[in-house]
């Protein structure tokens, strides 16, 4: 290929460019082949890369609060949460028409769950309000207003009214309220709007922004109840929402409302890792809240001390296998499997058994009188357990790749080792195990990236204090429903071990790991 | 050179037996001595025994039965380590995690040696089989042959006595084996080691050593220098198995004055040097090597027993001529004449006789 500087790019023989025609050659292979492996890439892509891509974004997205309060998100934005204060009317007229509306549409309660996590006592104070906000004394001014011209009790009049372009431009809290409110008399209830009863909150919008000044010469019925404001009789709605729940009153839950109004937010994050969003940007929750940061670590430790458990009690076997004639080998080999086909299930209840209180070791060290019958070891529910159930489960894992490179070793470096005048360990020290050590590279790999996500085992035998992070998460997933915080510690779990992946190519070498010849 | 011949014996195999599964022998009552500083080979087909003599000498299989010594002492309870014995393997079984000056100096450091010391004598070894500048490879960056000389060097390395080596050139190409074997006879006779060589390769054992010990069936069959192991073998085992070799079977039917007339099978009568038959009446195996058949009448002995033969064919090999004929119902009866000025190419087809002298025909076992 040197010479195709000099003289061109290399012509096939019938003058067409040898790399074209190589390629084009080659491309009936790259069909084929991407059509075979196509089913498997389409299977893993829709049921495992996109769950999980799906499961990170929940840890990041926050789309709920600026969707169920919109119109309170945007009046929020200019009110200062240091005031200790409660935000102005406005922003409560607002909130009255979004909770009015997400109340009819039943998601007051979500987004009260969702705030919950953040603020505990949201979610009372979104059900409660909920109820309460078809009831509030806001009626005054659709009496008054009907009073003034009773065209206004009928849909038709406001649907004409924003109709046109200024009216919408000139009332636009108003105007997105009725197109709200229609929009969901149409698509979930299926009714027609102009035959329902105009709601309450919309007389309340009206008015708040008449009174504010606008909307004038735009209509005369309009004008009507502009030249007849002054004598309108008034209501709160603070005073509303702080009669159905008085927590509306504190800044608390206004912060709440305010720092979780973006789409995007880092919340779940900082809730994943003990943090929480304070007045002046992240801090850590008090000591008594704190519990990831505690379970990771635990996470982290125990996956070794079973990692290097499963090493010290693997290799020996493994060791025995790669050295033994074929026949008994396959034979051992069987043992070395036999748990696979039994159900990971029945085995850790098997450890449940063994190791209980009133259990088979507990029982036998009694007979013998090693223990008091009185002080029995706790061997279960606890960390001890969590590690000698999952070290057997997951010794296998050790053994198979051990195995598999120790066949690799040819017995001849031992004896020539020896023959140099090495003991038989330092035989096996500078000789075999540095040749060996691939394979505790591979199995610890795959047995500590396993631990490190086990669920079922912890969850059996490891009471309180054996628990996993992944324990937690199943929680979050199925009991509290938290999936952004699930999604957030999944996260971290995941760049944990890609971090620690990361590592131990740094330090021993992705190379150096096999998993077989 | 010749062995030393000293009284006492370096290596000394005394009435060993070795079975693996306690019904068959696979050694069978081996007695050897050699003297310090003799190049010695074993050979043989393989299953003959004599890679387990050897990891016996090494100290990896143990004997079932017998002695062996090592410069007068029994080593049969020594472990191997303590041997104090070079080895070269067959697959050299260099460490592949370590560099090659790290593999010679394995040795040196399970010997406590100082770190100076090491380095110098790692220096020589590798100046030894010229591969000074490749301290720092490691051993899959190595061809075969540097791969066999590093081997060596890491046996010799740390100055044993005895070296073994198991058939060390057997993954080698042909011209490069045959330089090895030149260059190891060089190395072990300037160090003046004794090496216990092992190899199915007649070639190279009756090129490269002092005697050859020719295993078959768990025993020695002859233990002699190359050349009295090619001219006289002893048995027809040896004389199959060394070398190229034209066998007549026959009836013995008198010894007289070292003389064996021999009634071949198709009726003829030939005189043979007795060398295993006793007794007239035994059957035998009359062996004759290709190059000492004559056709050309007037180098024959007067009065020599001549043969009839028909030339079936005839192939050109550069040196030499290979003639194959039907001598006496045997079809494989080969000859060998030397592509000399006056040599003559016989054609398929003609009728010959042949002849030689009778000490070159020897009357084996049957």
């Amino acid at each position: 290929m040197s010479d195709t500087a000099a003289s061109g790019p290399v012509m096939s023989a019938d003058g067409v460019p040898l790399k074209r025609s190589l390629n084009r050659a080659l491309r009936a292979q790259k069909i084929r082949a991407l059509a075979l492996i196509a089913p498997l890439l389409l299977f893993v892509l829709i049921t495992f890369i996109a769950p999980i891509a799906d499961m990170l974004f929940r840890s990041v997205e926050n789309q709920i609060v600026r969707e169920t309060l919109p119109e309170t998100v945007q009046r929020l934005g200019d009110w200062d949460a240091d005031s200790g204060e409660p935000p102005s009317e406005a922003v409560f007229t607002a909130l009255y028409a979004d909770i009015f509306l997400a109340a009819e549409r039943k998601l007051h309660t979500r987004l009260g769950s969702r705030l919950n996590y953040e603020e505990t006592g949201a979610s009372s104070l979104f059900r409660k309000t909920g109820r309460r906000v078809d009831r509030f004394d806001t009626d005054i001014y659709t009496d008054q207003i009907t009073d003034l011209d009773p065209a206004w009790e009928a849909g038709a009049t406001w649907a004409a009214l924003f109709e046109a372009r200024e009216a919408r431009s000139a009332l636009p809290f108003t105007a997105r309220s009725w197109e709200r409110w229609t929009d969901f008399v149409i698509n979930e209830e299926e009714d027609d709007p102009l035959e329902e009863d105009v709601p309450d909150f919309l007389y309340t919008a009206l008015y708040s922004e008449l009174a504010d000044g606008a909307g004038a010469g735009l209509d005369p019925r309009v004008d009507q109840v502009i030249d007849a404001l002054p004598g309108f009789e008034t209501v709160s709605v603070r005073e509303q929402f702080l009669d159905a729940d008085e927590d509306w009153g504190g800044a608390d839950i206004w912060r709440t409302i305010q720092t979780y109004s973006p789409a995007y937010t880092s919340g779940y994050f900082l809730n994943a890792v003990d943090m929480e969003k304070g007045t002046d940007g992240p801090q850590f929750r008090p000591e008594n809240e704190q519990i990831y940061l505690t379970l990771f670590k635990r996470t982290m430790f125990m996956s070794m001390v079973i990692t290097f458990s499963c090493i010290l009690l693997g290799y020996p076997v493994a060791w025995i296998l790669a050295n033994l004639p074929a026949r008994t080998a396959n034979l051992l080999m069987i043992l070395v499997l036999l748990p696979f086909w039994t159900s990971l299930l029945v085995r850790t209840s098997a450890w449940k058994v063994m190791l209980q209180q009133q259990g088979v070791i507990n029982d036998t060290l009694v007979w013998l009188g090693l223990v008091d019958d009185g002080s029995r070891l706790v061997m279960i529910n606890n960390q001890f357990g969590t590690i000698v159930a999952m070290t057997h489960i997951l010794l296998p894992f050790m053994i198979l790749p051990l195995y598999s490179v120790m066949q690799t070793i040819p017995p001849t470096y031992l004896r020539a080792a020896k023959s140099l005048g090495a003991t038989n360990w330092t035989a096996f020290w500078r000789v075999y195990f540095p040749q060996s050590v691939p394979g505790i590279g591979a199995g610890s790999i795959l047995v500590f990236i396993l631990s490190i996500g086990y669920y079922i085992t912890p969850e059996i035998v490891g009471g309180t204090t054996g628990t996993f992070i992944s324990n937690r998460i199943a929680y979050h997933i199925s009991s509290s429903l938290n999936w952004g915080l699930a999604a957030a510690l999944g996260t971290i779990l995941l760049a944990v071990v890609l971090v620690l992946y990361w590592l131990y190519d740094q330090i021993v070498g992705i190379d150096n790991v096999k998993l077989g010849g | 050179m010749s062995p030393s011949q000293s009284d006492t014996a370096f290596v000394e195999f005394i009435r060993v037996q070795k079975s693996y599964d306690g019904e068959n022998l696979v050694v069978k009552d081996l007695n050897l001595s050699m003297p310090k500083g003799e190049f010695l080979t074993m050979l043989g087909p393989s299953g003959s025994g004599k890679t387990t003599c050897l990891m016996m000498l090494a100290g990896f299989e143990t004997a079932t039965h017998g002695e062996i010594m090592l410069d007068g002492q029994p080593i049969n309870n020594i472990p191997p380590h303590k041997r104090g014995i070079g080895m070269v393997f067959q697959n050299y079984a260099l460490f592949p995690h370590m560099t090659v000056a790290e593999n010679l100096s394995f040795p040196l450091e399970v010997r406590k040696m100082g770190k100076s010391e090491r380095e110098e004598k790692v220096v020589r070894a590798l100046d030894m089989v010229q591969m000074g500048a490749f301290g720092g490879r490691r051993p899959a960056q190595l061809s075969g042959g540097q791969q066999q000389r590093i081997a060596l060097a890491r046996a010799l390395v740390f100055e044993p006595e005895l070296v073994l080596m198991d058939e060390p050139l057997g993954a080698l190409d042909k011209q490069l084996r045959e330089h090895m074997q030149f260059e190891i006879t060089g190395i072990a006779h300037n160090l003046g080691i004794t090496v216990v060589y092992v190899t199915h390769d007649q070639t190279e054992a009756l090129t490269m050593s002092d005697r050859v010990a020719v295993f078959d069936d768990g025993r020695i069959q002859q233990l002699a220098p190359p050349d009295e192991l090619y001219e006289q073998p002893q048995n027809s085992f040896v004389a199959q198995f060394i070398g190229e070799n034209n066998t007549l079977e026959g009836v013995v039917q008198s010894i007289e004055n070292g003389v064996a007339s021999v009634k071949l099978d198709d009726g003829e009568i030939i005189d043979a040097n007795p060398v295993n038959v006793s007794k007239p009446g035994e059957r035998t195996k009359v062996s004759i090597r290709p190059e000492r058949v004559e056709f050309n009448k007037a180098r024959l002995q007067e009065g020599a027993h001549t043969l009839k033969a028909e030339v079936l064919e005839f192939i050109y090999m550069g040196d030499v001529f290979r003639t194959r004929l039907r001598v006496a119902g045997n079809d494989n009866f080969v000859v060998k004449t030397r592509n000399a000025p006056d040599a003559v190419r016989l054609k398929p087809g003609e009728h010959i006789e042949i002849g030689w002298l009778p000490k070159d025909c020897r009357a084996l076992d049957a």
